[in-house]
């Protein structure tokens, strides 16, 4: 039992991250990571929300109507989402206002939907908890390496503090302006699935087809 | 050169399978096959109707830019020389001024050589980084996924060069071009398989990272602190009457002898190279005609739509043809075999597609004052879904001749 949980909150880190290896929930993953400050509130928020999402649908799993369970998983997520949103609110209006529209996004994240039709729609829940806890944390852990690199070639800082002296105030970088566009997270993203798949070829997909090879070179 | 032949036969074994220099059997090859026609030979039956091979191809693209690499050396060192004398400057600080002064070449804007040297020394650096930063990344790439590097790579790394303003820094000019190999080829396979344009892609993303660098009026220039508007640039504030008041004729932007990207400034000198192309089969006739078929349609439709505050509505066909970059894009670029339409059906599509992205961009869009290369760009990713239809609707065709052929 205490294997499994571990691996409920280990796994979607590396082995099976949503992101990485399941590719859900890129266009947050686009929107909000030009900064890390950003970055780390979106993660809190959806942590939160998957979390508690699929501890809930988990919850009452057995008296949901299956013809309608998505519009019972909905409702759950939204007025988590709907909370979440409100304290950020109350207690960081400044994250909020930058964050605009993507928090309410939430909703609509593949990933809490997943979760809760694979996984909290059948197992109990403080296991369901766990996997959205675990699955919230390879969300947060991804969403915060593209911003640390997107934050550090884009403006040079990290959280906001300068790290490299930028060309227009006296120093050596020239910032990437690539990088504050949204297109880089796609590449960024994509060298880190390229770095990852080095690292855990198992998932690697097979090819889809293969092209007949004739011009190798045979002597090697 | 018997020399060079007995020295790489007598190193070859250390490269082979076993060899200490295994991995580096990519690197041999290279130089082996740049230098000397291999003498593998075709097994099987490839029905082959003339012995053209890759490494012919690109040579003879990289044949084709002489004409704009001359022109392109002369006028880089020109424009440097009149700005310099129209800035009052008598000599140039650093190492090229030092070359230049212990030739004794001097700064005169009317010496054709004096001129061709001046822009060697902007060229050459700018050349050598793509060889060398591109390379690198080609050579670890043949050696890990175990292929060739092949002379694909020269045509790239020309082509790029040739895209760049002349002031370029020589750092960005390496990660573009690593840019461009990495992530415009070689993610994708290597050559043959990537579908952008690995010159284009590294430019483009010159573009959106370093955009100070690569637009605007102060670039154009090799030298520093001068600036001066690209009659493209003039044409999209006032039209052609601001390229002529400017003092830039159609003949003088037809020749070349104006502010630009390196190799984009002599239409003419890129009609030479588009003889040699099509006279060799190597470009594709349809590509080219498409190109200027849409561009010229465009064009005309923009100038009887007219605007009375858009002033490039105006523009003609003929001076679009010359000034900024479209006659280079669709000469070197559109052509590239790999990115382009394969089907002949699908070749005119995809040119005329270029053709009419081009202008539109550089028309109606006022944040991108070039519209070639993102033109280029965006018909090589809809060049397999032409190819996809032109294939179905031809197996449509054919389907009905035989059925109707079997109901009679």
């Amino acid at each position: 039992m205490a294997s499994e949980a571990r691996e409920n909150v280990v796994n979607p880190l590396f082995n099976n991250n949503p992101i990485m290896l399941q590719v859900l929930g890129i266009c947050s993953a686009l929107a909000v990571t030009t900064n890390m400050m950003a970055a780390l509130m979106m993660s809190i928020a959806l942590t939160a929300v998957i979390t508690f999402s699929s501890l809930f649908i988990s919850m009452i799993r057995h008296h949901i109507p299956t013809n309608i369970r998505i519009i019972v998983q909905m409702t759950i997520i939204a007025s988590l989402v709907i909370i979440v949103d409100q304290m950020l609110k109350a207690f960081a209006y400044d994250a909020s206002k930058q964050l605009s529209v993507f928090v309410g996004l939430i909703i609509t994240n593949c990933i809490v939907l997943g979760r809760a039709e694979a996984y909290a729609m059948k197992n109990p829940p403080m296991m369901s908890m766990l996997d959205g806890l675990g699955n919230g944390l390879g969300y947060s852990l991804l969403l915060m390496a593209v911003a640390f690199f997107r934050e550090l070639l884009g403006s040079g800082s990290v959280f906001g503090y300068q790290v490299l002296a930028v060309a227009n105030e006296g120093g050596w970088y020239v910032p990437n302006g690539m990088m504050l566009l949204p297109p880089s997270a796609f590449f960024v993203i994509g060298l880190m699935i390229w770095a990852v798949r080095c690292w855990k070829p198992e998932q690697v997909e097979k090819p889809e087809y293969q092209i007949h090879q004739v011009h190798r070179t045979e002597t090697l | 050169m018997a020399r060079l032949r007995r020295f790489l036969d007598k190193i070859e074994p250390q490269f082979h399978k076993g060899g200490p220099y295994e991995k580096f059997y990519a690197l041999y090859e290279m130089v082996d096959t740049f230098a000397y026609t291999p003498s593998e030979v075709t097994r099987g039956s490839p029905h082959v109707r003339d012995g053209i091979d890759l490494k012919r191809t690109m040579s003879f693209v990289v044949l084709a830019t002489l004409p704009v690499l001359m022109v392109m050396l002369w006028n880089t060192g020109y424009q440097a020389n009149s700005a310099m004398a129209a800035m009052g400057m008598s000599s140039l600080d650093g190492w090229r001024g030092w070359i230049l002064s212990t030739l004794g070449i001097g700064y005169d804007p009317n010496s054709v050589v004096g001129n061709m040297f001046h822009g060697l020394l902007y060229f050459l650096p700018m050349y050598i980084t793509t060889l060398v930063a591109g390379g690198i990344c080609e050579v670890i790439f043949a050696a890990v996924r175990n292929h060739e590097v092949n002379e694909g790579f020269l045509v790239s790394s020309m082509l790029y060069t040739l895209t760049l303003p002349p002031s370029t820094p020589l750092w960005m000019v390496a990660l573009g071009i690593i840019f461009g190999v990495v992530i415009g080829k070689e993610v994708f396979g290597g050559t043959g398989k990537n579908f952008l344009n690995p010159a284009l892609t590294g430019r483009a993303f010159l573009y959106f990272a370093y955009p100070a660098s690569m637009s605007g009026d102060a670039v154009w220039n090799a030298i520093d602190g001068y600036s001066g508007a690209t009659p493209l640039a003039l044409a999209a504030m006032g039209g052609v009457e601001a390229i002529k008041e400017a003092g830039y004729t159609w003949t003088q932007t037809f020749v070349g002898y104006m502010p630009g990207s390196i190799g984009e400034t002599s239409t003419l000198a890129i009609l030479l190279g588009m003889a040699f192309l099509l006279y060799t089969r190597i470009a594709s006739y349809r590509i080219i005609f498409g190109v200027f078929l849409g561009m010229f349609a465009m064009t005309l439709l923009f100038n009887l739509i007219g605007s009375d505050t858009n002033p490039m509505f105006g523009v003609p066909w003929y001076w679009h043809l010359t000034i900024g970059g479209i006659a280079f894009g669709m000469v070197f670029m559109a052509t590239d075999p790999v990115s382009a339409a394969m089907t002949n059906t699908g070749r005119w599509v995809y040119g005329i597609l270029i053709g009419v992205m081009a202008v539109l961009i550089r028309v109606v869009n006022p944040a991108f004052p070039e519209g070639i290369m993102l033109a280029i760009l965006f018909a090589n990713i809809f060049a397999p879904l032409i190819d996809h239809f032109v294939v179905q609707s031809n197996i449509k065709r054919r389907l009905k001749r035989n059925l109707a052929y079997e109901r009679n």
